[in-house]
């Protein structure tokens, strides 16, 4: 099986060339046709594999297709490492881009740009599962530039719209910021170990490195830089929020389920340097947690369907650098597999709703959907139940899992991840009230338009709620008498933390954070349902702390202020002084000197003969008589 | 004047120096083309000596031998020179070498 291990990462390479030369000419079935089937290909090689990996047949291969570069000092092959980690990745990509790409065909289906998005979203799934098939860091960069550049032209699909052009840039830019992060901490690692392969630095590591020494720390920084940049931590999160411009799946594939986990999959994978250093574990536990309050509280206020997703995105991918920061590798990664399942039900659920409400996203102008969307309803509330964490959803095992282990750090900072759950569950029953409960509060016009997705829309949502209810279950833990079976899979790759907590204590933990959430949702029950409030409408004043939030307290506006500002006035301040002052009078100087010289030195050919004559004379005369000083 | 003259090339270079200095200060000073162009002769023969003169001093007739090729090269360039002098006399009127000096700025 491992011979076919080339295919996984080529047939969509193949469907995004096929898409680009000849999908403007092709029928939308096909193209729609040729996207799907070559990732579900992928996905159902990537399958043999993963039964590989269960049987024990494939512990940890390394397979090398050809030499990169091969000079004296580098030697970087073209390689894939098929291990429990990357075969994990790969079956959430391949097997939830397949659902998305089948999903994309029903949504995009009236889109003009049908074949530009699938070739997009093909050539996304390649770059996805290069990042995560590498052998090196060098194959993990180029996949992870591959899906920034995706991101970026699949933000900015609907070309036309400035604003999207603008999220797109943005997205692309705050990427970049990260990405040389990530390059530096990659070439830093190259000058003290020589080697990018990860065997060989993973190997060399706690021989060339002592625990806690600043190389290290610097190292395992810089790498996190790149981590915050792809996966929207603190300070650099906010091109995801504005990234919900690109169509919904996108925002369900890339900006939920796959691409913005690659930075805590570049973690777990370099778990050895990151154990080495504990000041950037502690660093880690800090931004995940504060990226995970912070964004919960703006999530409490958004209007639209989408941004309220992608705050909780950026609060969820908060709390799994939190586990990591804590040491818990396996535990961040079981909270990607869940959150990879509800969020991208979630999103396309929101992508059904949007649909039915012809493109219309605010909440305030929803209600009253659940009779009109009934799958879309049922899904919808499987999502939200398995993102609040009331078990057995998906999102309970994993978030326990996560505070279990915040628990037996600190109890303080178990109470702070209980707070920004209990907002996650606030603002996912909010909008799901506000969107599938009450009254229809949109135009006639939406109301008479109003129609359930057609079932290649809906049969994804299916089976993610599927996903969605039974994905905890891989991760069982021994207080509820399964084993941890999802640490035990990664257990070659990362080790599994310890969690030395009564079993008394741990059942007290989860009894807590359920009592509280199923509180938190009665709450919102009473307040959106009973009360039938909705949230005030676009001008209407509103209360200091209600306004910081509704504006993201005001963070787009600093970094305008703080860099888009300052770089605006240095950039003029350059462009007066530098190029008109300096540059442009230089040039414009030696022109003018050159013609001033020319015309008054043009007088001295009078047309005398006499005279050049005579300066003919006097020249040789003086030539001679040099040669005479000289010699 | 006795000890100048005493070898014989010094009186043949002080010969060919006089002549050529006769020739430049003829171009700097008249006015008249054909003159001018006399004075230009007047170099070239002044060279001309000067170079059998060495020839004989060193006793080797290649000199002499280039002597003759450059009477016979500059006999064939006074005809053009001459030419041309014709030439400027009918358009012009006049052989002053101020006569031409529209080809100026």
């Amino acid at each position: 099986m491992l011979n076919l291990v080339f295919l996984i990462p080529l047939l969509p390479l193949i469907g995004f060339v096929l898409l680009g030369v000849f999908g403007s000419k092709l029928p939308k079935f096909v193209s729609g046709a040729i996207a799907c089937t070559t990732v579900l290909v992928s996905f159902l090689i990537t399958l043999t594999l993963l039964g590989g990996v269960l049987s024990g047949s494939i512990v940890s291969e390394t397979i090398t297709y050809f030499d990169w570069i091969n000079t004296d000092g580098i030697y970087l092959p073209m390689s894939f490492l098929i291990d429990p980690l990357s075969v994990w990745m790969m079956t959430i990509i391949t097997g939830v881009g397949f659902l998305i790409h089948l999903y994309s065909a029903g949504y995009m289906s009236h889109d003009e740009g049908f074949a530009r998005y699938f070739t997009f979203l093909n050539l996304f799934v390649f770059s996805m599962l290069m990042l995560v098939m590498g052998s090196n860091f060098v194959v993990m960069f180029a996949g992870w530039e591959g899906v920034g550049f995706c991101s970026y032209m699949l933000i900015g699909f609907w070309f036309k719209n400035t604003n999207y052009n603008n999220a797109a840039k943005k997205a692309f830019i705050m990427n970049r910021v990260g990405d040389l992060g990530f390059l530096i901490g990659m070439l830093l690692i190259f000058v003290k170990v020589g080697s990018l392969e990860y065997a060989t630095v993973f190997g060399q590591a706690p021989l060339v490195f002592e625990s806690g020494t600043t190389d290290i720390v610097v190292i395992t920084l810089c790498l996190f830089v790149g981590a915050m940049g792809k996966s929207a931590q603190i300070p650099l999160y906010t091109w995801l929020p504005d990234a919900m411009a690109g169509p919904t799946p996108v925002s369900a594939l890339i900006h939920a389920a796959t691409m913005v986990t690659a930075g805590i999959y570049m973690i777990v994978r370099s778990n050895v340097l990151y154990t080495l250093a504990p000041f950037t574990q502690d660093f880690i536990m800090i931004i995940g947690l504060c990226t995970a309050l912070f964004a919960a509280t703006i999530g409490l206020v958004q209007n639209d369907i989408k941004k309220v997703l992608a705050y909780s995105t950026v609060s969820q991918l908060g709390y799994m650098f939190f586990a990591l920061g804590l040491g818990a590798y396996t535990t961040g990664l079981f909270h990607v597999t869940t959150h990879a399942f509800f969020k991208a039900l979630l999103f396309l659920g929101s992508g059904s709703v949007i649909h039915a409400m012809s493109g219309e996203q605010d909440i305030r102008s929803m209600g009253g959907l659940r009779k009109k969307l009934p799958i879309t309803f049922l899904t919808f509330l499987i999502g939200t139940i398995a993102i609040a964490g009331i078990p057995p959803f998906a999102g309970f095992f994993s978030k326990d899992e996560i505070l279990a282990y915040a628990y037996q750090r600190s109890p303080i900072l178990w109470a702070l991840g209980i707070l920004g759950a209990l907002m996650t569950t606030f603002y996912m029953f909010r909008m799901f009230f506000l969107t599938f409960f009450g009254e229809f509060r949109g135009t006639e016009h939406q109301r008479s338009h109003l129609h359930e997705s057609p079932l290649i829309m809906t049969l994804p949502l299916m089976i993610l709620s599927i996903l969605s209810i039974a994905g905890g279950f891989l991760g069982v833990p021994h207080v509820l008498g399964g084993h941890n079976w999802f640490g035990h899979y990664l257990s070659g790759v990362a080790p599994v933390k310890e969690l030395a907590l009564d079993h008394s204590t741990e059942i007290l933990l989860m009894s807590i954070s359920v009592a509280l959430v199923l509180v938190v949702i009665i709450i919102a029950y009473v307040i959106y349902v009973s009360k039938k409030q909705v949230p005030v409408s676009e001008g209407s004043t509103l209360t200091t702390p209600h306004r910081v939030l509704y504006n993201k307290y005001y963070i787009d506006e600093l970094y305008d202020a703080l860099f888009s500002k300052t770089l605006r006035w240095k950039s003029e301040w350059f462009y007066k002084l530098l190029e008109k002052g300096g540059i442009d009078s230089l040039v414009n100087g030696i022109g003018k000197g050159v013609q001033w010289s020319g015309k008054t030195l043009r007088m001295a050919q009078t047309g005398n003969i006499s005279t050049y004559l005579f300066l003919m004379v006097l020249g040789i005369i003086l030539l001679l008589i040099i040669t005479g000083l000289l010699v | 004047m006795e000890n100048l003259f005493s070898n014989t090339l010094d009186g043949y270079l002080f010969l060919a120096s006089l002549l050529f200095a006769i020739g430049v200060l003829g171009i700097l000073i008249r006015r008249n083309i054909i003159i001018i162009f006399m004075c230009v002769e007047l170099m070239l023969s002044a060279v001309n000596l000067l170079l059998t003169a060495f020839s004989v001093h060193h006793n080797d007739p290649n000199g002499q031998v280039f002597v003759f090729f450059i009477m016979a090269v500059a006999a064939a360039e006074i005809t053009i020179g001459l030419a041309i002098l014709v030439m400027i006399y009918r358009n012009t009127g006049s052989v002053s070498i101020d006569s031409l000096k529209k080809l100026k700025w």
